[in-house]
């Protein structure tokens, strides 16, 4: 698949072209404040969920504990930005990520030298004892972690720029997506290298890397800490995002939540973590307004996703396009539209029984075990609405089952056509 | 001398209950090369599970209850989950798991609520057991390390002394031929993994209402039990046991010393500056840098002995 064309050709540089406009118009589109603040959070995640891509879908390095060099490169940003507001230090604010990302590699050259000894379940494991480790010391160095409350800091500390503070949060989402569109370019660039190439052989075969007499672990070593640097860029958009950094940026279940995000959008392919990080903080957002069993629902999502789209929505979209190109995406509409059916069904059940349970269990003590569902009122303490709940799952779980069969057949099909237009 | 049996005697009956979890971890390694992140979710379901029995009919009854419910779940996550995502690789695999116990954890908030739940030790076993000097030493532990020791013989014993443990045994290095001399390996590692389970529920009974029961339990007990896995040697029971043992200690027994390098100064005679950047890092307790020592300890290892102590491969 190595192509010859140079770096920059036409459809690509369209690409980008199109992906700079998009970042430029949404807060025109979108004006009030928390769409400002979700487009601005969706960034960050964006240049987060690819720099953890660098590792899990170039590299093959499963990490626990990527948040370590963002929440590092965070606090080290907002101590700087501290500084700035002092008059200690002297730099421009719009470049503090350059200071995050330095953090963020410095932190990856130390730990990494560590960790990139090993592969597969061990380096798993042993980032997420690193990811503890920092966790653990985040508590005892109250001076540089801030303890439990965090640090807080003033974004608009610096000097302003031809009238820029970054007090008004449209003017940090364009610094955000200045960023993010940089990042996006040279983390797209590096897996044209010869490095970003080597790096896909290690994950392939290790040992035919060597053989060719490229070093794996000087591979791994190396993207780990150009990853880190771009986690780092990240963290420090995030510290000054939120103007607060708190020993959670560097825990686990940050780590965990970038993981999440890269998966469900696909490690596959390099637009993979975008498309997971925009989804996710989106979901994350909306969900957890209306429910607060979202973390459930949210889990459930990932495992579906992990049992039946294990490459993610991203290789989701690129089987359609070839089902697009040899015209076949109208026998598969049937299938979908009976799967979605049946699928609305048993969700529906799913949702009565976890909602029901949560009344019940967590919040009768304040209020009771009267609710209400989908606009239907009811109470959670008789036999009835569990009943029927249970009858729906049921049913749409039956339905589900037959309609999944109808799409496996359906796509069998299509498989059929795609192969042997692909031969002739 | 007092503080130090006492702290030892505690040491040995954490160290026990860490083994009973990183064996079934280790086991289910070795065989499926799957590291079960949901192993610690059926620790604490283990104990959920126990708490809901002892409300209902008794504590007794939940120690068998218990695990064998945890057991039917792991099972059930073997069959329908595991095989399911094993053609995909083990990544796949890993991060099922992980999902998994993020999943464990939020039924758990949905169940039983964010706060912890009184699961208590049974009012028969509330007594204490012998005095070390002025220390009354409390029974419960007895009980736990001798339930620990009893599981650990009966592993030893199946594993080494019936049938089963033979194919299992067999199974751990030689699927292929294991399978083509008739028996059903699939099966075999359903049960390995069920078994690994029902260990990690009982660990729960009884580890549940000596420490305390609720959502955040198995986030900090498995950290500390994948550090024990790694410590001792991917795959090595042997290791895993030693391994156990020393982080128990190293975790019960740092919670006594109020001692810094503070301290160390002052015998020594050098004088600190309170102003001084380092400060924080000079008064820092080794109590308080207890939560970071199995980390540390962990790392160092793996700089010095990327094996562990007793593994027999590297990654």
């Amino acid at each position: 698949m190595m192509n010859q064309r140079p770096f920059l050709h036409g459809r690509r540089l369209l690409t980008w072209a199109a992906t700079a406009l998009v970042l430029i118009t949404l807060p025109m589109m979108f004006t009030q404040s928390f769409a400002i603040s979700m487009l601005s959070q969706m960034g960050i995640a964006i240049i987060f969920a690819l720099s953890y891509n660098m590792l899990l879908g170039q590299t093959g390095m499963l990490s626990f504990g990527h948040a370590v060099y963002f929440g590092l490169g965070a606090f080290i940003s907002v101590h700087t930005l501290n500084a700035i507001g002092d008059g200690t230090f002297h730099w421009p604010v719009t470049l503090i990520p350059v200071i995050g990302g330095l953090a963020g590699l410095f932190f990856g050259v130390i730990f990494g030298y560590v960790t990139t000894k090993h592969s597969g379940t061990p380096f798993a494991m042993i980032s997420l004892g690193i990811a503890e480790m920092v966790a653990a010391c985040s508590l005892m160095f109250p001076t540089f972690f801030g303890g439990e409350g965090g640090i807080s800091t003033d974004r608009a500390a610096g000097e302003p720029f031809l009238g820029i503070t970054y007090g008004p949060g449209v003017q940090v989402y364009y610094l955000i997506a200045g960023w993010c569109f940089l990042s996006m370019v040279a983390m797209f660039a590096l897996t044209q290298t010869p490095l970003g190439r080597m790096a896909n052989a290690v994950r392939d075969n290790a040992e035919r890397a060597r053989f060719i007499g490229y070093n794996p672990t000087r591979v791994r070593y190396m993207m780990l800490i150009l990853s880190s640097f771009f986690a780092g860029i990240a963290g420090s958009l995030a510290a000054m995002n939120y103007e607060l950094v708190t020993a959670e940026n560097v825990g686990v279940v940050a780590s965990g939540n970038v993981l999440l995000m890269a998966f469900i959008g696909g490690v596959g392919h390099f637009f993979g973590p975008i498309i997971g990080a925009t989804l996710v903080t989106f979901i994350q957002s909306a969900l957890s307004n209306y429910t607060l069993a979202w973390l459930l629902y949210f889990g459930l999502f990932f495992l579906v996703m992990i049992l039946f789209a294990p490459g993610g929505i991203a290789s989701l979209i690129t089987l359609h396009k070839d089902a697009w190109q040899v015209s076949q995406v109208r026998r598969l509409v049937p299938a979908y539209i009976a799967a979605a059916l049946a699928g609305l069904i048993a969700l529906l059940g799913l949702i009565g029984l976890i909602e029901m349970t949560y009344q019940v269990e967590t919040k009768a003590e304040q209020s009771g075990t009267g609710m209400s569902l989908f606009g239907i009122a009811f109470d959670a303490a008789t036999p009835t609405p569990w009943i029927t709940s249970a009858a729906i799952l049921v049913v749409g779980g039956v339905l589900l089952w037959a309609a999944s069969r109808r799409v496996r057949a359906s796509w069998t099909a299509v498989a059929l056509v795609i192969n042997a237009r692909r031969s002739a | 001398m007092e503080f130090f049996l006492v702290t030892l005697l505690n040491s040995l009956s954490y160290g026990l209950l860490l083994f009973m979890l990183s064996s079934g971890l280790t086991l289910i390694f070795s065989m499926m090369g799957v590291l079960n992140f949901a192993h610690a979710s059926f620790y604490m379901l283990g104990a959920y599970f126990a708490y809901q029995t002892s409300v209902y009919i008794g504590f007794w009854p939940a120690l068998v209850v218990a695990p064998a419910a945890v057991a039917a779940l792991g099972a059930l996550t073997e069959r329908y989950g595991l095989r399911t995502v094993h053609k995909y690789g083990h990544v796949a695999e890993l991060l099922f798991t992980f999902g998994l116990a993020y999943i464990i954890e939020e039924i758990v908030h949905l169940i039983w609520g964010r706060a912890p739940v009184e699961y208590r030790i049974p009012a028969i076993l509330d007594f204490s057991a012998f005095s070390i000097y002025s220390t009354q030493y409390p029974a419960y532990r007895v009980f736990m390390m001798l339930v620990s020791v009893a599981m650990l013989a009966g592993l030893y014993l199946a594993l080494t002394r019936t049938r089963i443990g033979l194919i299992i045994q067999a199974s751990l290095t030689h699927p292929d031929m294991v399978e083509a001399l008739g028996h059903n390996v699939p099966r075999v590692f359903m049960t390995v993994f069920a078994g690994g389970a029902a260990l990690a529920g009982l660990a729960g009974v009884i580890g549940g209402n000596a420490f305390v029961t609720e959502p955040g339990m198995a986030a900090s007990v498995g950290t500390i039990v994948f550090v024990v896995v790694v410590f001792g040697g991917m795959g090595s029971l042997a290791g895993a046991f030693a391994a156990s043992l020393v982080i128990g200690a190293v975790q019960t027994f740092s919670v006594g010393f109020d001692y810094s390098l503070l301290s160390l100064f002052g015998i020594l005679g050098i004088q600190t500056n309170p102003e001084s950047g380092w400060y924080d890092l000079w008064k820092v307790t080794i109590a308080q840098a207890g939560p970071v020592l199995p980390y540390v300890l962990m790392v160092l290892m793996l700089i010095f002995r990327p094996k562990g102590l007793m593994g027999t491969r590297e990654g």
